[in-house]
């Protein structure tokens, strides 16, 4: 690695903060229900799709993050889907099998997966 | 590589490591790789966040919860519950020292959101031991742009534009110190970081090293370009081994990546780093000690002129400048010295580094705009005073600075206000007394530190302290004699006007500063023979009040067999035989036993 110039200080820049984007706020979030019911459900397996999916089509700037049970235990495991000024999607049951569809339609392309949705939560904002 | 869905950045500065992250890191590993969640979570060792008084600390991302005081036996349930479940393990969450609330994101900690991070923006944010790190902040940018886009000279310019003044202690302008420098002839030059951080109560230097290494570099490489230097020299005391460790780490791999070395991003610039471990002297602090130590001499002052900016390091031209300064110039450079000199007051710019010891709830590092008022410091961020006490003064500057009362809390921080107040800004030491300081025994200290550290070059400094010492120690005793303080006030003038060197010229300000404010505790000590703070063991004694029960648990633990007394009588203490130890009161269950 050896810099000589801007371009290649840049480019070593742009690698670094994809690596720890996750050290700064992301408005756009997956959110994966964890608690026991969701565990039991195979929400780590549905985590473990989620971070595949996400690392296959280099989203860095996503949040992953985990909640609590809902007490819609039935529905579990529950993944909700976060976009900037849109209203907050669950889904749920969700099997690994349907992560890379709600990724691919929601999260990045805006497309509601709507035969998965249990409910929604309007935009505060 | 895999996406990581978290970040846990553990602090490993040398105060966590002392109080244990080490094993905390260690632990987490462990859990993380049974737990089968290695793969998507990164752990992270960080530099010092400044607040080692909560330490070990974690951070997690990307929710940014703030976990303190983090031992081995709590890192299970961070994993099981924060990494696996989502939730926060609140019994570990920072609580507020003046409303005890908990505080679950970093940001929103009082001791953190008055701060203005400038120079400690990385420190606990990247990781120290990686270049690809620093670069993704936006580090070696500054570097780039100075030498890819700008001359020597315009460097220079710039750097005087901003009006940063030498963050060391001496506060002179660090853009005229370089142009004296880079005006000076002759091919051979060095630039020199003054890492030989002495004063009691600071650390900024230590953080920074550790935390952000390639900061200091980079500030140091464009300071070379600057001035023509080629080479250079850190003289960092052998006390921070982790500093020298991580610094020596960052200088090779900034020799890899071609930022230090020969022909710097493919220009004539060519700039090489050396390390110099310091013995720990406090004077070689001083620049010209500091030179003379790493020419192999013993580290002893000279005269000035002639500055090292026209002969220094073996006798070549040197610029020598402070860690924290350097540490100033790769934001400067990143974003023109006109947004830099918005920050602070007229005449002081930018940000300062104080770190908060003594009485005070949150020890650690605060990093603020010049100007902001010492009250901010010590009540909004530093969290007030511990234990409920009322605020006495504070020392700032160290064994060199003075200390600032009540009445002037409210004074601007900057160099001049602070000169004006008869202290200094100094490396940026606060330590924060209470009510329970006795201030002659304060100056006692401060003047037994520089007394021991003198080099003994000079006689007003070598026998001027040594005196002042005396006399000192003689009022705290009971032996004080009317006459004293005036004879105090005239060896401290002629310390000031007739030492060598910085270190002795300043050596008497503890003095004349609690003279100045606290003159009547002086003389309760010398005509009342009494110390108004019941410090001074010579003035006071114990006694047991009529509270006591006669449990007898002071008499367990009296080393002199001083207290007598039946049980379930009230004990009483021999005034002859007691060596004013203080180990009764602090035993008794029943608060029976008083100082006075």
């Amino acid at each position: 690695m050896a810099i000589k110039s801007l371009e290649d200080l840049r480019k070593i820049k742009n690698e670094s903060q994809l690596q720890t984007k996750a050290r700064k706020n992301n408005d756009t979030q997956v959110i994966v229900g964890m608690g026991t019911c969701g565990i039991a459900a195979g929400a780590r397996e549905v985590m473990a799709a989620v971070l595949e999916e996400l690392s296959k089509r280099g989203l860095n700037n996503v949040a992953v993050l985990q909640t609590g049970c809902i007490g819609m235990c039935q529905k579990e495991p529950l993944l909700d889907i976060v976009r900037p000024g849109e209203d907050r999607v669950t889904y749920g049951p969700v099997y690994p099998a349907d992560v890379p569809r709600i990724i691919a339609d929601h999260l990045v392309n805006g497309i509601i997966v709507e035969d998965l949705v249990v409910a929604k939560i309007p935009n505060k904002e | 590589m895999a996406l990581v869905r978290a970040h846990i950045l553990i602090c490993t500065g040398t105060g966590c490591t002392a109080s244990g992250a080490k094993d905390v890191l260690a632990k987490f590993e462990q859990e993380l790789k049974a737990k089968k969640l290695w793969d998507e979570v990164s752990v992270v060792e960080t530099g010092c966040h400044g607040f080692c008084e909560a330490g070990p600390l974690v951070i997690i991302y990307p929710e940014g919860t703030f976990y303190t005081r983090v031992k081995v036996e709590d890192v299970a349930e961070i994993v099981d519950e924060h990494i696996l479940k989502g939730r926060v393990v609140s019994r570990l969450l920072f609580k507020e020292p003046m409303t005890s609330q908990k505080v679950p994101n970093y940001s929103d900690i009082a001791f953190y959101k008055k701060q203005h991070r400038l120079v400690l923006g990385n420190c606990g944010h990247i990781n120290p031991d990686s270049i690809e790190e620093y670069i993704g902040a936006e580090g070696y940018e500054g570097l780039a742009k100075a030498v890819l886009t700008m001359t020597p000279e315009q460097v220079v310019e710039e750097m005087k534009k901003t009006g940063l003044r030498g963050r060391g202690g001496g506060g002179f302008p660090t853009g005229m110190k370089w142009m004296f420098c880079a005006k000076s002839p002759g091919p051979k030059k060095y630039v020199i970081c003054n890492a030989d951080e002495g004063d009691p109560g600071a650390f900024m230097d230590r953080s920074l090293l550790e935390g952000d290494p390639h900061a200091i570099l980079e500030g140091m490489a464009i300071c070379a370009y600057a001035i023509g230097a080629d080479e250079g020299y850190i003289y960092c005391r052998a006390e921070y081994p982790l500093a020298i460790k991580r610094l020596k780490q960052a200088i090779t791999q900034a020799e890899e990546a071609g930022l230090l070395g020969k022909n710097i991003f493919g220009k004539d610039f060519s700039f090489t780093l050396h390390i110099k471990e310091g013995a720990g002297a406090f004077v070689c602090g001083e620049e010209t000690a500091l030179m003379a130590s790493i020419e192999g001499g013993r580290g002893m002052p000279r005269p000035r002129p002639p500055f090292p900016a026209v002969k220094g390091l073996w006798d070549k031209p040197t610029n020598i400048n402070n860690v924290e300064t350097f540490a100033n110039v790769p934001y400067i450079f990143r974003v023109g010295a006109e947004e830099y000199a918005k920050l602070g007051t007229e005449k002081s710019k930018g940000t300062k580094v104080f770190a908060l010891t003594g009485k005070i709830n949150n020890t650690g590092l605060a990093e603020v705009p010049m100007g902001i008022s010492m009250r901010e410091i010590i009540f909004d961020i530093g969290g007030g005073i511990m234990d409920g006490k009322k605020f006495k003064a504070v020392q700032i500057g160290g064994p060199s600075g003075g200390c600032i009362p009540e009445q002037l809390l409210d004074t601007p921080v900057d160099y001049d206000s602070l000169i004006a107040a008869g202290a200094m800004m100094g490396s940026g030491g606060l330590v924060v007394m209470d009510e329970g300081t006795c201030m002659v025994d304060v100056a006692k200290f401060f003047l037994n530190f520089t007394q021991s550290e003198s080099c003994g070059k000079c006689t007003p400094c070598r026998e001027g302290t040594k005196r002042m010492l005396e006399m000192l120690i003689d009022i705290t005793e009971g032996r004080g004699k009317e006459g004293d303080i005036e004879k105090l006030e005239r060896l401290a003038k002629s310390i000031k006007a007739g030492a060598l060197c910085a270190l002795g010229q300043t050596a008497p300000n503890p003095v004349l500063s609690t003279l100045r404010y606290f003159r009547d505790e002086y003389e309760a000590h010398i005509y009342e023979k009494r110390c108004p703070a019941n410090v001074c063991t010579a003035f006071i004694g114990y006694k047991i009040t009529d509270k006591c029960v006669g449990c007898g648990l002071c008499k367990t633990v009296c080393p002199v067999d001083a207290i007598s007394g039946e049980p379930k009588g009230k004990h009483t203490i021999d005034p002859e035989k007691c060596i004013k130890c203080g180990a009764c009161m602090v035993k008794c269950p029943f608060k029976a036993i008083i100082r006075g």
